[in-house]
């Protein structure tokens, strides 16, 4: 008898009874998950300069990240968007040779002073890449994940978590016959939207974004941008696009780079409508890209 | 216009192209057969030269009886399979824990200049000729063996051991397993690491749920490469082990694996006809033990990976 795949099957079996607890009326849709008004965060970047292996990629960067709106980043090839972005939550720290000076602030926090705990900022701010990329493991546990490693072990609320965020993304009707099933074998648009629900599932607050829809079809994109829009009511999107007619489409706020500077920042209305600079006029009659 | 004369030289020289191509690729298909005629061959070669003593004894008593006297007509095999099962088990053991860690370290949490230390002295370790392991087992383990460790738990231990060839083979897996865990978890994506750590996850929960998991399928081939690897390891572990024929009860007492027997014994006795085709049996013995593991671990890789995609 082999007693580990016989254990799996076990549990699979009560998470599936849970399932049919929770049909009879456990469940509340309307249950909210967000986060209490007053204790929303902000993100604040002073100052902030990057360089990698001696190459300056960003150049004294200041902006803040405003809440509930979308905000596109927008700039040509290179200019240093996606830096800015892992900047938000230290993640290019793991490349060798990187330099910063400056601050970016969560809470009046800064990211980068030496000895702060990061994991519980990383927390506040989400992250969806370019490729989808589901973790090794079952759609639930994908979701579960997060939850877990912050140490939320009771199975009826992780089911209620793990049900309320696919509801969100609008894949709990496609995926509720297999949630054990491998993460891979879905289509690539929904495990894009499986990687939104993972990052929702630690409830945070900002959503970094680093063009995650260039690597899908025109629809599974369009029903991202849809989530985007609709999420922005909870959430503070940060979203680096190279396509400017994405950022026309969804963004509330747009910082335009170029050459790792920040060359103008604002309301979407006012940058393309009525931009202030030469360079962005420029970038937005598409004179160079 | 072109004119038909250069016409009908292109069309002659296309078709020597194609022909080279053509023959490019069965030549090549030729080397490449080369190796897996050389496997059969020498499987094959075996089995004629080992007849003599399948047609003699059954195999149930050659593999499952520990009576070894050639001048007397008794082969039995089972101390070297256990020899060779043992030595090769507790080198695993406990290289296993070691590489894997020392793997993680260097791909997760190392600086850059650590990276530069370790590499080259694991490429020395893994390019240092095996005589040297057995010389360097034979003048400190053996000692230590006999005089530290052994005294706690037996009464009287010479130090050339079954614990001590497995401490000897598991120093030289070491490297080899090193570098392909290393090798393998570079290969992981960055992204994988990112969408972990950007839930919150520590770094050690991220190699432990997702760089580990992700990767399994490849520990398990790697181990399996390293234990192929060390059930043929030789020089070394004759110096070392004792060469004596018994089961070993303890640790601390001496084996024989296979592949000691035959560089022991080959050579000598060859009067005895029925000697030279039990040794031949015993290199059988080792060629199949390989063959059947390096088959099983495919047949189980492909079970893992077909439940983790």
């Amino acid at each position: 008898m082999n007693i580990p795949f016989l254990s799996k099957k076990l549990k699979w079996t009560a998470a599936e009874w849970n399932e049919t607890e929770l049909k009879k009326g456990f469940f509340r849709p309307n249950q909210k998950f967000c986060t209490e008004e007053s204790s929303r965060s902000n993100i604040r970047v002073e100052h902030l300069n990057v360089s990698i292996q001696g190459n300056r990629i960003l150049k004294d960067v200041s902006t803040e990240i405003p809440d509930r709106k979308i905000t596109c980043i927008i700039g040509p090839s290179g200019c240093g968007k996606s830096t800015l972005l892992k900047s938000l939550n230290r993640l290019q720290e793991h490349t060798e040779g990187v330099e910063v000076t400056g601050k970016v602030l969560v809470d009046e926090e800064d990211l980068y002073a030496p000895g702060v705990e990061i994991t519980h900022i990383r927390r506040k701010i989400g992250l969806l890449s370019q490729r989808p990329c589901p973790l090794p493991m079952s759609i639930y546990d994908n979701v579960a994940y997060g939850c877990r490693i912050h140490g939320l072990r009771n199975r009826k609320k992780l089911n209620l978590v793990v049900r309320h965020y696919l509801q969100a993304v609008g894949l709990w009707e496609e995926v509720k016959d297999r949630l054990h099933s491998p993460a891979g074998r879905m289509s690539i648009g929904q495990q894009q939207r499986l990687c939104l629900a993972r990052g929702l599932a630690v409830e945070p607050q900002f959503i970094l974004a680093d063009e995650a829809t260039s690597a899908l079809d025109p629809i599974s994109s369009r029903t991202i941008e849809d989530l985007f829009l609709k999420l922005k009511e909870e959430y503070a999107i940060v979203l680096v696009t190279h396509t400017l007619r994405q950022a026309l489409r969804i963004a509330d706020y747009v910082i335009f780079m170029y050459m790792g500077e920040i060359i103008e920042a604002g309301p979407a209305e006012q940058i393309f409508k009525n931009p202030q600079q030469e360079l962005t006029q420029k970038y937005l009659q598409g004179v160079f890209s | 216009m072109r004119s038909a004369e250069t016409y009908e030289i292109s069309r002659k020289t296309s078709v020597v192209r194609l022909l080279k191509d053509k023959m490019a690729g069965s030549v090549m298909f030729a080397f490449t057969m080369i190796s897996v005629l050389l496997l059969i061959l020498i499987g094959f070669g075996l089995v004629i030269k080992s007849m003599p003593i399948l047609e003699e004894k059954s195999l149930w008593e050659l593999l499952c009886t520990s009576k070894w006297k050639p001048m007397r007509g008794d082969f039995g095999f089972l101390p070297f399979i256990m020899g060779t099962l043992w030595v090769t088990g507790i080198a695993i053991i406990w290289t296993l824990p070691v590489s894997l860690f020392t793997a993680v370290f260097l791909t997760e949490n190392s600086r850059s200049w650590v990276k530069k230390v370790v590499f080259p002295a694991l490429d020395i370790l893994a390019g240092l000729p095996s005589v040297v392991y057995g010389v360097w087992g034979i003048l400190v383990v053996v000692p230590w063996i006999s005089d530290r460790l052994a005294p706690h738990f037996v009464e009287y231990s010479t130090g050339y051991s079954t614990l001590t060839a497995g401490i000897v083979l598991g120093i030289m897996v070491l490297p080899l397993l090193i570098s392909l865990f290393v090798e393998l978890f570079s290969s992981v994506p960055q992204e994988f690491r990112d969408a972990s750590l950007s839930l919150g996850a520590t770094r050690w929960q991220t190699t432990k749920y997702v760089l580990l998991k992700k990767t399994f399928p490849g520990i398990v081939a790697s181990v399996t490469l390293a234990i192929s690897r060390a059930m043929g390891e030789t020089i070394a572990v004759l110096m070392v082990c004792g060469n004596i024929v018994q089961l070993p009860a303890s640790l601390f007492d001496g084996c024989y694996p296979l592949p000691a027997l035959l560089a022991n014994n080959y050579g000598e006795m060859l009067s005895l006809p029925l000697y030279e085709s039990a040794l031949m049996l015993a290199a059988l013995i080792l060629f199949v033990v390989v063959f059947v593991f390096n088959i099983g671990s495919r047949l189980l890789l492909r079970k893992i990976e077909r439940s983790l995609t």
